[in-house]
């Protein structure tokens, strides 16, 4: 990897460190850049400050030191309710469960981040967000599912209403932490066939995160966290 | 802002019971706060609607009140009885325009029998001004007629044309024949007023009168009938229209023409009203020439020497009535209040407790790309919408529970409260109330504010 702020990668950190309050350093990561439309996977442990780092460059958190560059923004440099929006119009995340507010259809879910976010929103150009939603629906094979309550979908049904939603108008970051954790072999299997085809689609870079090695294989480009963390192997020695 | 609307009352119908609980528990505390200021102010307009356009009620030296309620609203006696000379010295009085007089004392079946002179359907206003309107019939002329208030006619099923016969007290009694007795007949039905004019009846004063001497000839046969048969109008009766010992003699002759010929042959003819016979009223109605003699007028008749008076301004009298009941009304108010703030606790208390298993619903919408302040709106939209639901509730609650109590109210005690959409106050409580649960509402968000902040898309369960 060379030095970050290479125009054109999708994320780019140089000199990152980064600690909760006043506490121990949980990330100290020199260089790391993906570039854009890449297929990365980061195997990252429990621990080894996985989430931290995605919380930095969805950008719900601050870097103590360094700098961090989301497609070509620098994180650092915006405000708390820019940082919000920036996420809400470029990027798409997926949790490891827990996708889908209960209360709310797998159809308003999936419609949620452009009915929250204009910028979003406006990533459809004259495509409503009916038929947008009904594409990628159709790609993730959940149009009988749209709308059944999110309770009522089993768990890789879920995952798949949550990915359909984090593609939806193809925001050129997706950000996956473990999503297929809570599946089995198979539907796990098909989960990322179909996800790895939607992304492809959308042309959209994936970061996808797990401290399941088997799974590295099917990406482009393979990445550990705790050999790119400095905090982790200090905490270590 | 839709879409935060939409999103918080989704949220609310996913906890069906803890919102419906609070809803129910804001209402029901509106509810009691409007139903106090309701029917405060339908009281007093019930009241104050009853008698327009008399100036002065003038009655026995006694209490203020007393004589008001008893004249004019039928609740408990009047304050004694004043002599018909006195009042006809009064009528004459230049500063007068007209008066109405009054015999109270009589009951028919839980009725108030009223002798009054057809005056009083001339001059008697209520509300916005109306006149005594009749349903059916006409005025009060002879002393075997009576009119009937739309209530007793309504309750007792007369009609026009049917005979009441008020015995004075002994009616009740068994046993007696109607010899004794003095029976009217319905010539008139009054329309609906909603005054306590709706539950009397009737009748000249000249009725009243014979009705006494018949009643006072039997008791005079049967003196051990008295015991027991007096209802209550007894008391207010014995001292109003008995001043003295009824008259030993009936001039037969004097009024003739008064007599229907369908009058029993044991039917001892009254007085004619303009005979020197001794006879009282229990008060009379007073309208004056000018609103500005009133005052005047009040203080001449206060300070009659040849007999002791008390003339009353209806609406002084009954300010004088309300600031007695605003103790009792702050009283009622202040614990509508603690209510409100119970109920609004009660919602707080719900919205605190449900934060913990929606952090990670807090993550989800902040992935989504909700900023904080959307987190906050959220949940101040949840206790608005929660402490809006549950006004609206409570002002139905409020309005159909006196829609369907006004009938019972008004049997039991006579006052028409009308159903009515909140006033100003009403409604001044009612934002009041609202900004409260969403200063509630503010309590949670700011936790679930800060909560999400910390958490970030990856609450700690």
């Amino acid at each position: 990897m060379t030095a970050a702020g290479r125009p054109g990668a999708a994320i780019a950190i140089d000199g990152l460190q980064f600690s909760y309050g006043s506490g121990p350093r949980v990330l100290d990561i020199p260089s790391l850049v993906i570039d854009r439309g890449s297929r990365v996977f980061l195997h990252g442990p429990s621990g080894c400050g996985k989430t931290t780092l995605l919380g930095l460059l969805a950008g719900v958190l601050h870097a103590t030191n360094g700098s961090v560059r989301v497609l070509d923004r620098d994180m650092n440099a915006m405000s708390g309710g820019q940082r919000d929006a920036f996420r809400a119009e470029h990027i798409g995340y997926v949790f490891q469960q827990f996708n889908l507010i209960p209360y709310l259809s797998a159809y308003d879910n999936i419609a949620l981040p452009c009915r929250l976010d204009a910028g979003r929103r406006a990533r459809l150009g004259a495509v409503s967000i009916d038929a947008a939603i009904r594409d990628v629906a159709a790609q993730l094979d959940i149009t009988a599912l749209l709308h059944h309550s999110a309770t009522a979908l089993s768990v890789g049904q879920q995952q798949r209403v949550a990915a359909a939603r984090a593609l939806l108008a193809s925001p050129e970051l997706v950000i996956c932490d473990e999503p297929t954790s809570s599946l089995d072999t198979d539907r796990r299997d098909a989960f990322l066939a179909l996800l790895a085809r939607s992304v492809a689609q959308a042309n959209a870079t994936l970061l996808f995160v797990s401290h399941d090695k088997s799974l590295g294989a099917r990406f482009d480009v393979q990445l550990s966290l705790p050999s790119l963390n400095r905090a982790t192997r200090l905490d270590a020695a | 802002m839709n879409v935060l609307l939409a999103l918080a009352w989704r949220s609310l119908r996913n906890r069906p019971v803890t919102s419906l609980l609070t809803v129910a528990a804001v209402a029901l505390s509106i509810t009691l706060l409007l139903g106090v200021e309701q029917a405060r102010r339908g009281m007093r307009e019930s009241f104050t609607g009853t008698i327009k356009g008399t100036d002065l009620v003038v009655g026995a030296r006694g209490g203020t009140l007393q004589l008001l309620l008893g004249a004019v609203f039928g609740i408990g006696a009047p304050t004694g009885s004043v002599p018909y000379e006195v009042y006809e010295t009064w009528t004459k009085h230049p500063a007068i325009k007209w008066t109405v007089p009054l015999a109270i004392g009589d009951s028919y079946r839980g009725f108030r029998v009223l002798g009054t002179t057809p005056a009083l359907f001339r001059h008697w206003r209520y509300r916005s001004a109306g006149t005594l309107s009749f349903a059916a019939g006409h005025v009060i002329a002879t002393p075997r007629d009576v009119v009937l208030g739309s209530e007793v006619a309504a309750t007792l099923g007369l009609r026009m044309g049917d005979t009441v016969t008020v015995g004075h007290g002994l009616n009740a009694v068994a046993g007696l024949g109607d010899h004794e007795a003095h029976p009217f007949t319905v010539v008139g039905i009054l329309q609906q007023t909603s005054t306590p004019l709706d539950r009397a009846l009737f009748v000249t004063l000249d009725g009243i009168e014979a009705m006494h001497e018949a009643g006072a000839a039997a008791d005079g046969g049967m003196p051990g009938a008295m015991p027991g048969a007096a209802p209550a109008a007894m008391p207010g009766a014995a001292p109003t229209v008995m001043p003295g010992p009824a008259p030993p003699s009936m001039p037969v002759a004097a009024a003739p023409a008064a007599t229907p010929g369908a009058a029993p042959p044991e039917y001892i003819p009254p007085t004619n009203i303009f005979q020197d016979q001794p006879r009282a009223l229990s008060a009379f109605l007073v309208g004056t020439r000018t609103r500005y003699e009133t005052l005047r007028l009040q203080r001449e008749i206060n300070q009659y020497k040849a007999e002791p008076l008390t003339a009353v301004i209806p609406g002084v009298t009954l300010g004088e009535l309300w600031r007695t009941l605003g103790t009792v009304e702050g009283g009622l108010r202040l614990v509508g209040a603690l209510t409100i703030i119970v109920g609004l606790i009660g919602m707080l208390v719900a919205l605190y407790s449900s934060l913990e298993a929606r952090r990670r619903e807090m993550a989800v919408l902040r992935a989504v790309g909700a900023r904080p302040s959307m987190i906050v709106s959220l949940l101040v939209l949840e206790s608005g919408m929660l402490t809006l639901l549950g006004c609206a509730l409570g002002v139905a609650l409020t309005m159909g529970g006196f829609a369907l109590a006004q009938g019972t109210i008004e049997a039991r005690t006579g006052v028409h409260i009308a159903v009515q959409v909140p006033g100003a106050l009403e409604w001044t409580y009612i934002g009041i109330v609202l900004a409260a649960g969403v200063l509630v509402g503010l309590v949670p968000a700011w936790r679930a504010y800060r909560s999400s902040l910390a958490d970030g898309l990856s609450p700690r369960l």
